[in-house]
C-alpha cells in the first residue's frame, strides 16, 4: 500500500514537471501550428538562472529559492519572446521552416551553455526542508515533490485566469479555435503569439528550476530529456489543451513510475508505446480539437 | 554562355561528370593532396581516408533521408533507428551469433526492412505532426531498447564492438583503411544510383506529386497510402545498408546512433544541403562532417583560445557553430548550399523547388 | 456623382496553388447593397476573401474610406484591412464555438464606442444567451452572431457572404430584414443565392462565372432576366432559387 502511495505521488510530482514544460508546446502549437525544439532550452536558461542566483544569495533559505523561481519565470519569459520575435516572427505560416529554426536554436543553445557552465552537472542544494520526506500512509515522500505539485497547479490555475479574463487571453482563446477568423476582425493575432511564447517560456522557466531541486543538479542537458517527455505528454493530451496537457502530464507520469517499479524499468518503453498506441487510435489527442 | 548552360544541362554530361567524380574520389588513396585545416593529413593517410569514408556514409544516409523528406514529404523523427538496426544487425550478428559476413548483411538487411515496414505501417496511418511524433516514439524505444542491453546483446551505455572473427581481412586494421574508403565510396555511389532511379520511377513521380497534393493523386484512384509505405521502406533499408558500412569503418556501435538527436542532425544536414535537391544531401553530409570534425580542432585552435570570453565561448564549441549556420539557412537561404550554386549555376538539377516543397509541406 | 466605396481591378486569388480567382473587376457603391451572384464555386467566396487577404492575391483593391481617401488594400495584412473598417461576415458563420456570446462579440469590439446598444435591439436573443458557448446556438442564433460581431463597429463597408445559407425560411426572413437595417448606414456586398433576400434588398448585382465577371447592372434588371438567371445562376425561375 505504501508503495503504491509512494509511486502515485511521485509519479505526480513528475508529471507536474511535464506539465510546466508541456503547457508551453501545447498552447505554442495550439495558436501557431509551431512545434518548438527550442522549449527546453527556455527550461534550462530558466534553471542556470535560478542556481546562478541561488549561488550568489546562500541557498539554503525559502527566500532565495522563491526569488529564483521568480527569475527562473522571468529568464525564461524573456527567452521565450526573443525567439519569436526574432526568428519565428519571420517565418510567419512556414510552419515547417519554424520547426526547423527551433531545432537549430536548441542545437546552439545547448552548444552555448555547454561552453558557459560546462557539461558536468552541478550539484545544487536548496532549503533543508525540500531535502527531507514526509510521511504519508506509511510511505516517504520526498518534499520537493510537493513543491512540484503546487507550482504546477498555481501555473495551471495562472494561466487559465489569464485565458478566461484578459483580453489577450480571449484573443489566444479563439485564435486557437480560428486563426484566420480572428484576424478578420481586425486584431493582430501575432502579438498574441509573443505572448503565448512567453508564457510558455515562464512556465519552462518555473519547470527549470524545480527540475533542478528534483534531480539535485543542473547541466545543460537537462532541458533536452525532459522535452521529449513533454512532447509526448503533449501530443497525448492534444496538441492546443491545456487541460488535455495536465491530465496527460498526470497520466503518462503515474505509468511511467508505476512501470519502473513493477516492470522492471521499463517505465520509458511503456511511455512511448502508450504514445503510439494513442497516436492510432485517436489521432487528435485525448482533448484535442485539431486533427 | 547560353550554349554551356545547354551543354551542362544535359543530363548524359552530367552522368559523364558524375563518372569523373567517382573516379576521382576512388583515387585518392593514391594521391597526395592535402587540405590544411580541413584534412588531417594528405589524402593517402589513414586519418584522412577515415575521416573522407566517414562523410560519405553520412552523405549517404542524408540521401537516404532526403528520400523520406524532400521527395515524399515526410518528416520522419525517427529515420536514426534504421540506421542504427544496421550498425547494432551487423554487429550482434557477427559476434553473438558467430555469422559469416554475407549471411550476418543478409539478416541484418532483413531486419531492417521488417522494422521499416512493421513502423511505416503503422506510422503512415496518421500525417504531419503526429506522423512526426510516432516515428519519434518508435526511435526513442528503440534507442531505449538498446541502452538497456537485454541478454547483453547490445552492450548498453558501453556500446557495441565489431567483432571482426568472420571478416575478411581485406576489411580489418589501419593498413586496410583504404579498402574500407572504396567501400563506402561503393556504398555512397550505390545509395545514390538508387535514389535517383527511385526518383524518376513512376513510383517516385506518384509520390512526389502526393507531397504536393494528395487529394489530386487520389483523385486519379492511386492510394497514397501504399506509394508512401513504399518511400519509407527504402528510405528505411538504404539507411540500414548505410549503418552496416558505419559498424565496419569505425568498429563500434553505441546507442546514441538511435537517438533524437542524430535524425535532427540528420534534418539539419538534409536542409543545409539543400532540401529537393539530391546533390544538396550529398553535399550537407560532406560539409557537416567536415565541420563537425574540424570544428573541434578549430575550437581547440590558439586562434580561438586567445580571443575574449564573449566570442571565445560561442565559438569554441562546433555545434553552436553549426546551430547558428543552421538557424541563418532557414531564414535566408531556403535553398541550401545546394540551392546557392544551383542560382548561380542555373542548373535544372532539380528534384523540385525547395521553398516551394517547403510551403507544401507546411 | 456616385461615390464609390470599394475598387476592385484584376483581382486574381490562389488557394493552394489553385487559381480560384481569374481576373475579377468592379465597383462596389457608397450606398446600398450590391449582390455578388454566379453559380457554386466560381469564386464568389474566394474573391471576399482575396479583398480581405485571407488568401494569396494579386490585383488592385482600394478602398475609399474618409473623405475619398483612397488606400490600396492588396499590400495589407488582414487585420490592417478590416481595421480600416470593413466588417465581415464570412460563409459558415465561423463563430468561436469555445467562447460564450458574449465573449464572441467582445473580441469583435475595434472601436472605443461600440454600437452594444445597436446590436441588442437588433438581436435581443443574443442578449438573452449572452452566456451561453456559441458552438451551442442553433445555425440562425449563431449567423445573428456573426452578423452582430460585424454590426458592432462603425463599419465603412460589410463584406457579407451567404448569411441565408442552410436556414429555414422563417430565419431567413429575420436575416434579411436585419441586413436591410444594416444597409441603412453602410453600404454592403453581399454575396447570396438566395435570389428572394438579393431582390428584397440589393440595388445593384455583380455576376462572376468561371473566376471573372460576366454582368453587371441593376438587380431588379438582372432578376427580372429569366434567361440571363438561367445562364448564369442555372436554375429555371428566380422563385426556384428561394427554396
Amino acid at each position: 500500500m505504501s508503495t503504491v502511495v509512494l509511486l502515485l505521488i511521485t509519479g505526480l510530482g513528475l508529471g507536474a514537471l511535464y506539465f510546466l514544460v508541456a503547457s508551453g508546446l501545447s498552447l505554442i502549437y495550439g495558436l501557431m501550428g509551431v512545434l518548438n525544439f527550442a522549449h527546453g532550452s527556455f527550461l534550462t536558461l530558466g534553471a542556470f538562472a535560478g542556481w546562478e542566483l541561488a549561488r550568489r544569495l546562500g541557498s539554503d533559505n525559502w527566500g532565495t529559492f522563491i526569488a529564483s523561481i521568480a527569475l527562473g519565470a522571468v529568464v525564461g519569459a524573456i527567452f521565450a519572446a526573443a525567439t519569436e520575435f526574432f526568428l519565428i516572427r519571420r517565418l510567419y505560416e512556414r510552419h515547417i521552416e519554424q520547426v526547423l529554426v527551433t531545432v537549430g536554436l536548441a542545437l546552439a543553445s545547448v552548444a552555448l551553455f555547454d561552453g558557459i557552465w560546462g557539461t558536468d552537472p552541478i550539484y545544487v542544494t536548496g532549503p533543508k526542508w525540500l531535502g527531507g520526506t514526509t510521511q504519508i500512509l506509511g510511505a516517504s515522500i520526498p518534499n520537493n515533490r510537493f513543491i512540484l505539485i503546487l507550482a504546477a497547479v498555481l501555473v495551471l490555475l495562472g494561466i487559465v485566469l489569464f485565458l478566461k479574463y484578459t483580453r489577450y487571453g480571449l484573443i489566444i482563446r479563439a485564435g486557437v479555435e480560428n486563426r484566420s477568423m480572428v484576424t478578420a476582425l481586425g486584431i493582430d493575432v501575432r502579438r498574441a503569439f509573443t505572448v503565448v511564447f512567453a508564457i510558455g517560456g515562464a512556465a519552462a522557466g518555473i519547470g527549470g528550476v524545480l527540475a533542478s531541486s528534483y534531480y539535485g543538479y543542473v547541466a545543460p542537458s537537462i532541458g533536452g530529456s525532459l522535452l521529449i517527455f513533454a512532447f509526448i505528454v503533449t501530443v497525448i493530451g492534444g496538441l492546443g489543451s491545456l487541460s488535455g496537457a495536465a491530465i496527460a502530464a498526470a497520466l503518462v507520469a503515474v505509468l511511467q513510475q508505476f512501470a519502473n517499479f513493477y516492470l522492471g524499468g521499463t517505465g520509458d518503453f511503456v511511455v512511448v508505446l502508450l504514445l503510439a498506441v494513442v497516436l492510432l487510435v485517436r489521432p487528435s489527442g485525448l482533448l484535442g480539437s485539431k486533427a | 554562355m547560353n550554349n554551356v548552360k545547354k551543354l551542362f544541362g544535359h543530363s548524359l554530361v552530367k552522368w559523364a561528370l558524375g563518372g569523373v567524380l567517382i573516379a576521382f574520389l576512388a583515387l585518392l588513396p593514391m594521391l597526395a593532396i592535402d587540405i590544411p585545416g580541413v584534412f588531417p593529413g594528405p589524402t593517402y593517410t589513414p586519418g584522412t581516408l577515415q575521416l573522407l569514408a566517414f562523410s560519405m556514409l553520412i552523405a549517404a544516409l542524408a540521401l537516404s533521408y532526403h528520400l523520406i523528406f524532400g521527395v515524399a514529404g515526410l518528416l520522419s523523427f525517427g529515420h536514426a533507428l534504421y540506421f542504427a538496426i544496421g550498425a547494432y544487425g551487423l554487429g550482434i550478428a557477427l559476434r553473438h551469433f558467430g555469422l559469416e559476413l554475407l549471411p550476418a548483411i543478409i539478416v541484418t538487411f532483413v531486419v531492417g526492412l521488417f522494422v521499416a515496414a512493421a513502423v511505416g505501417a503503422l506510422s503512415l496511418r496518421v500525417t504531419g505532426i503526429s506522423f512526426a511524433m510516432v516515428t519519434l516514439a518508435f526511435a526513442q524505444a528503440g534507442s531505449v531498447l538498446i541502452r538497456k542491453n537485454p541478454g547483453k546483446l547490445t552492450g548498453g551505455d558501453e556500446g557495441l564492438a565489431l567483432d571482426t572473427t568472420h571478416i575478411p581481412d581485406l576489411f580489418v586494421g589501419v593498413l586496410q583503411t583504404k579498402n574500407l574508403y572504396w567501400l563506402c565510396l561503393a556504398v555512397l555511389v550505390v545509395v545514390f544510383l538508387v535514389s535517383s532511379w527511385f526518383e524518376r520511377s513512376n513510383a517516385g513521380h506518384v509520390v512526389a506529386a502526393t507531397r504536393e497534393n494528395e487529394l489530386r493523386v487520389r483523385v486519379i484512384g492511386i492510394r497514397p497510402y501504399f506509394v508512401k509505405l513504399l518511400t519509407f521502406i527504402i528510405g528505411g533499408v538504404l539507411a540500414t545498408f548505410v549503418g552496416m558500412a558505419y559498424l565496419l569503418l569505425q568498429s563500434s556501435a553505441t546507442q546514441k546512433l538511435a537517438s533524437a538527436d542524430f535524425t535532427l542532425t540528420l534534418l539539419v544536414i538534409v536542409v543545409l544541403g539543400g532540401v529537393g535537391y539530391r546533390w544538396g544531401a550529398v553535399i550537407g553530409g560532406v560539409i557537416y562532417t567536415l565541420l563537425d570534425q574540424r570544428l573541434t580542432a578549430f575550437a581547440s585552435s590558439d586562434a580561438v583560445s586567445g580571443l575574449p570570453d564573449v566570442l571565445r565561448i560561442p565559438l569554441s564549441q562546433p555545434l553552436f557553430i553549426l546551430g547558428t549556420l543552421f538557424i541563418l539557412v532557414v531564414l535566408f537561404l531556403p535553398g541550401g548550399i545546394a540551392g546557392v550554386t544551383a542560382r548561380l549555376a542555373s542548373s535544372r538539377q532539380r528534384t523540385e523547388d525547395p521553398r516551394a516543397v517547403l510551403e507544401e509541406l507546411g | 456623382m456616385s461615390n464609390i466605396i470599394l475598387s476592385v481591378k484584376g483581382l486574381s486569388a490562389r488557394i493552394a496553388g489553385q487559381q480560384v480567382v481569374e481576373d475579377v473587376t468592379f465597383e462596389v457603391p457608397a450606398t446600398g447593397v450590391t449582390a455578388l451572384l454566379g453559380r457554386n464555386g466560381v469564386g464568389k467566396t474566394s474573391t471576399i476573401k482575396g479583398i480581405l487577404g485571407l488568401i494569396e492575391r494579386k490585383g488592385e483593391v482600394t478602398f475609399f474610406g474618409d473623405d475619398q481617401k483612397a488606400t490600396r488594400l492588396d499590400k495589407q495584412r488582414t487585420h490592417r484591412i478590416v481595421q480600416q473598417g470593413i466588417g465581415y461576415v464570412p460563409e459558415d458563420r465561423e463563430v468561436f464555438s469555445k467562447l460564450t456570446v458574449a465573449e464572441n462579440l467582445r473580441l469583435a469590439e475595434r472601436d472605443s464606442n461600440p454600437r452594444r446598444d445597436f446590436v441588442a435591439e437588433l438581436f435581443p436573443d443574443l442578449v438573452a444567451r449572452a452566456g451561453q458557448l456559441a458552438g451551442t446556438l442553433s445555425g440562425g442564433q449563431q449567423q445573428m452572431l456573426s452578423l452582430g460581431r460585424a454590426l458592432l463597429n462603425t463599419n465603412k463597408l460589410l463584406l457579407v457572404d451567404e448569411p441565408t445559407k442552410g436556414l429555414a425560411p422563417i430565419i431567413v426572413g429575420e436575416v434579411a430584414a436585419a441586413l436591410a437595417e444594416a444597409a441603412k448606414t453602410v453600404p454592403i456586398l453581399l454575396v447570396e443565392q438566395n435570389l428572394q433576400v438579393v431582390r428584397q434588398l440589393a440595388a445593384g448585382a455583380i455576376v462572376i462565372e468561371g473566376g471573372r465577371v460576366v454582368h453587371t447592372g441593376s438587380a431588379s434588371e438582372f432578376l427580372g432576366d429569366e434567361e440571363m438567371i438561367q445562364r448564369f445562376l442555372g436554375v429555371a425561375t428566380a422563385a426556384e432559387a428561394a427554396s
